[in-house]
């Protein structure tokens, strides 16, 4: 009895230690850019329900690898180490401690997730490791006085409810409106925009339905939706759901206006699936280009980016916009730190991201600029509505908020 | 006195023997660790309490129970709100989220007694996959946080004793594994043991005799509730976080996973295969990033041809073929 259980004991050491090997050479070195080497963290959904963004994960480890190629940063060079936490906040709080006590990142760079994001913030703020350009809309990254080391990496979910709400009061004052949302922080924080936005004319919400993302189907929410004889759609779901949603709102018959939450935008991974004639007349917001969008076919900024597509990241989508979103989040890291210049200690480089001014990243739209400061954690503030054409998004409107 | 009545079983010389190195082990190796090898460390020893509970229900008593994460999330909830809501100092609320989740256990057992075999086990899955569908609830928000979750603070060590905070949560989950695994192996060689394995192998033959089914199976269900909820509630105060999410269906399935790759019917197997669901992703996961889940899927076939047994069992084997040898 005594063997088998040194066997056993064995087995959980070397579980232990081939979990830890590059532990052994730790030791406590001093986080970050020692050396020639930026360690940069980052949590992605590999597996799990919300798989379909991580092609963000891999888009932003391509362009690090473009930067390394291109002389690093400061003669440094940066090593993206991005893990998976299926989208599972338990998860993430582990992911996240092994980045930071194992692996000695610099920052934590855009981890996605709004739950996930939720349950690392006290760990993040605890151990002032910067959670920086957080990949979620949530009100709740712009915080500076509770939690100067996390910083939004999105629109706010709550102003881009708001500004579908005052187009919806401009356009159709007398709208009857059903709105589908995924029951988590996400959906219930544009659902707040946008009723906000309603103000007294929240009333006009005939029906809501909500689904779980775990969830195998949203055909029953949508029948119900229909029922109510709504006029007017506000789509709150994710790339997978909202694919559904479209199609199955078509196929119904039902032919509502309908608004899309940002977040599920993408040609390739939600209209294509959708069907495109399906997602006609489809309204939503845009804050960069859309590489689907013929007006930016010469734009310069669209062709070096499909240049790159093609050298670094062939295996991706080039009409997935989430691929342009991970190149410009990590365009504006590399220019965070750039601008910590020399001296990247974790303190730094959040003082840096605290205080971008007027940048206008040449994958933002044109008068989409980034501006942050000791007290306006949120990057991105304005955006432009869009309409689908069947084709590809089109630009209307004038570019909204700060 | 009947010998069989003896309500604890007195240890062997060899178990102690065994018990003792475990012991030094479990109390020794951390020291060395880190902070974040040691997280990993209680959540294996909080799996290990979830999967002994599971395993007293499924394995020794043979009532399949697909949701046992529901019990494990009653546990971690009960415990967070107690601590936020009420103030209740973790260390008390470890146990009162015990006494909770044994009082759901009791609650769904009892109808549960008249199901069996597949119903059973649908039933518990319904009830897997309704419970954090009925966290998010809107009109439970106000106590469950809702989708946002609930934020737990991290347990200082008492008496400001200078141990790192990840140790003393170390220790004091291990302070929790130790005395249960103590019970459930005094109960699984005594007298409620033996009536729990009667039910499962030979349920007629059981009654029969005069073993009460419908007091048994309801004491199994209660007990292994209350044991995931004791589970879910100390991996609650490791991670400071509790959230719908972390307590899908998947989970459930999980710690049937770990049950059987552990060892069906061994209480030792509980550690086995707590130790297989920590580390085991973590090793797909390296192994190969494009298709992780593939190779956890490999493992999980090798384990199912290789160990038919678990690795409790697979061990098992090897000690009685030393004996024989030796």
């Amino acid at each position: 009895m005594r063997k088998y259980l040194l066997v056993a004991a064995v087995a959980a050491i070397v579980g232990l230690a081939l979990d830890a090997s590059p532990a052994l050479a730790r030791k406590h070195k001093e986080p970050s850019a020692s050396g020639r080497e930026i360690r940069i963290g980052n949590i992605m959904p590999y597996s799990g329900p919300a798989s379909a963004y991580a092609t963000i994960g891999k888009v932003e480890a391509a362009y690090f690898k473009k930067v390394n190629d291109e002389g690093g940063i400061s003669g440094r060079k940066i090593r993206f180490i991005s893990v998976d936490d299926g989208y599972n906040p338990a998860k993430a709080v582990e992911m996240a401690r092994r980045l930071v006590e194992r692996d000695q990142v610099l920052l934590i760079f855009n981890p996605l997730g709004t739950p996930s994001n939720t349950a690392i913030r006290g760990y993040m703020n605890k151990k002032k490791v910067p959670q920086l350009f957080v990949a979620s809309g949530a009100s709740k990254w712009g915080d500076p006085e509770h939690f100067p080391w996390t910083m939004g990496g999105q629109p706010n979910y709550q102003s881009e409810g708001r500004i579908y709400a005052q187009h919806i009061l401009k356009r159709r004052p007398n709208a009857r409106i059903a709105v589908l949302y995924q029951n988590d922080d996400y959906g219930k924080d544009y659902l707040q925009g946008f009723k906000d936005g309603l103000g007294a004319e929240a009333k006009r919400i005939v029906a809501e339905a909500s689904y779980e993302v775990t969830d195998p189907t949203i055909d029953s929410q949508i029948i119900a939706l229909r029922s109510s004889g709504a006029d007017v759609f506000f789509n709150i779901s994710t790339p997978k759901f909202a694919a559904m949603a479209i199609g199955k709102a078509y196929d119904l018959g039902w032919h509502p206006i309908q608004y899309l939450n940002n977040l599920s935008i993408s040609v390739g991974s939600v209209l294509k699936p959708a069907g495109l004639e399906k997602s006609i007349g489809l309204i939503s917001v845009a804050y960069y280009k859309d590489p689907t969008d013929k007006r930016w076919e010469d734009d310069p900024a669209i062709k070096e980016w499909k240049a790159f597509m093609q050298q670094y990241y062939p295996q991706g989508n080039a009409s997935d916009s989430l691929n342009v979103y991970g190149y410009l989040l990590a365009q504006m890291l590399e220019q965070v730190l750039r601008q910590a210049g020399d001296q990247l200690t974790r303190a730094n480089v959040m003082h840096a991201a605290a205080n971008l001014k007027d940048l206008q990243l040449p994958l933002a739209l044109p008068g989409v600029k980034v501006n942050t400061s000791p007290t306006d954690y949120f990057p991105f503030e304005s955006m432009q509505l869009q309409r689908f054409d069947g084709k590809q998004w089109v630009l209307f409107g004038e570019v909204v908020g700060r | 006195m009947n010998p069989a009545n003896r309500k604890a079983v007195p240890a062997t010389a060899a178990e102690l023997r065994a018990a003792a190195v475990v012991l030094a082990l479990a109390l020794l190796l951390p020291l060395a660790l880190d902070g974040y090898q040691l997280f990993q460390l209680t959540q294996v020893l909080a799996y290990a309490i979830a999967l002994l509970g599971l395993n007293l229900l499924s394995g020794y008593n043979g009532q399949v129970s697909l949701g046992h994460g529901a019990f494990c999330a009653i546990g971690a909830y009960a415990a967070a709100i107690l601590m936020t809501r009420f103030g209740l100092p973790y260390w008390l609320a470890v146990p009162a989220a015990g006494v909770v989740s044994l009082l759901a256990g009791l609650l769904f057992g009892l109808p549960a007694l008249r199901l069996g075999g597949l119903h059973l086990a649908l039933a518990t899955f319904g009830l897997g996959l309704a419970l954090p569908q009925l966290l998010k609830y809107k009109g439970l928000e106000a106590w469950t946080g809702g989708v946002q979750g609930i934020v737990l603070s991290k347990p200082e060590a008492p008496f400001g004793l200078p141990l790192d905070q990840d140790l003393w949560l170390y220790y004091f989950t291990l302070s929790a594994t130790l005395p249960m695994f103590w019970v459930a192996r005094n109960l699984i060689r005594g007298r409620i043991g033996r009536a729990l394995v009667a039910l499962r192998d030979a349920p007629i033959a059981a009654v029969a005799m005069g073993v009460d089914s419908a007091r048994y199976r309801l004491f199994a269900f209660g007990v292994s509730a209350l044991y995931a909820g004791v589970a879910g509630a100390l991996a609650a105060v490791a991670v400071q976080f509790v959230a719908p999410d972390s307590y899908t269906i998947f989970f459930s399935i999980a710690l049937l996973v770990g049950i059987v790759i552990g060892g069906l019917g061994s209480i030792s197997g509980a550690l086995y295969g707590a130790l297989f669901i920590q580390f085991v992703p973590n090793i797909a996961d390296e192994l190969s990033s494009a298709a992780p889940w593939a190779i956890y899927g490999v493992f999980l076939l090798a384990c199912a041809y290789l160990l038919p047994q678990g690795v409790a069992g697979a061990l098992r084997r090897l000690a009685i073929r030393n004996a024989r040898k030796g």
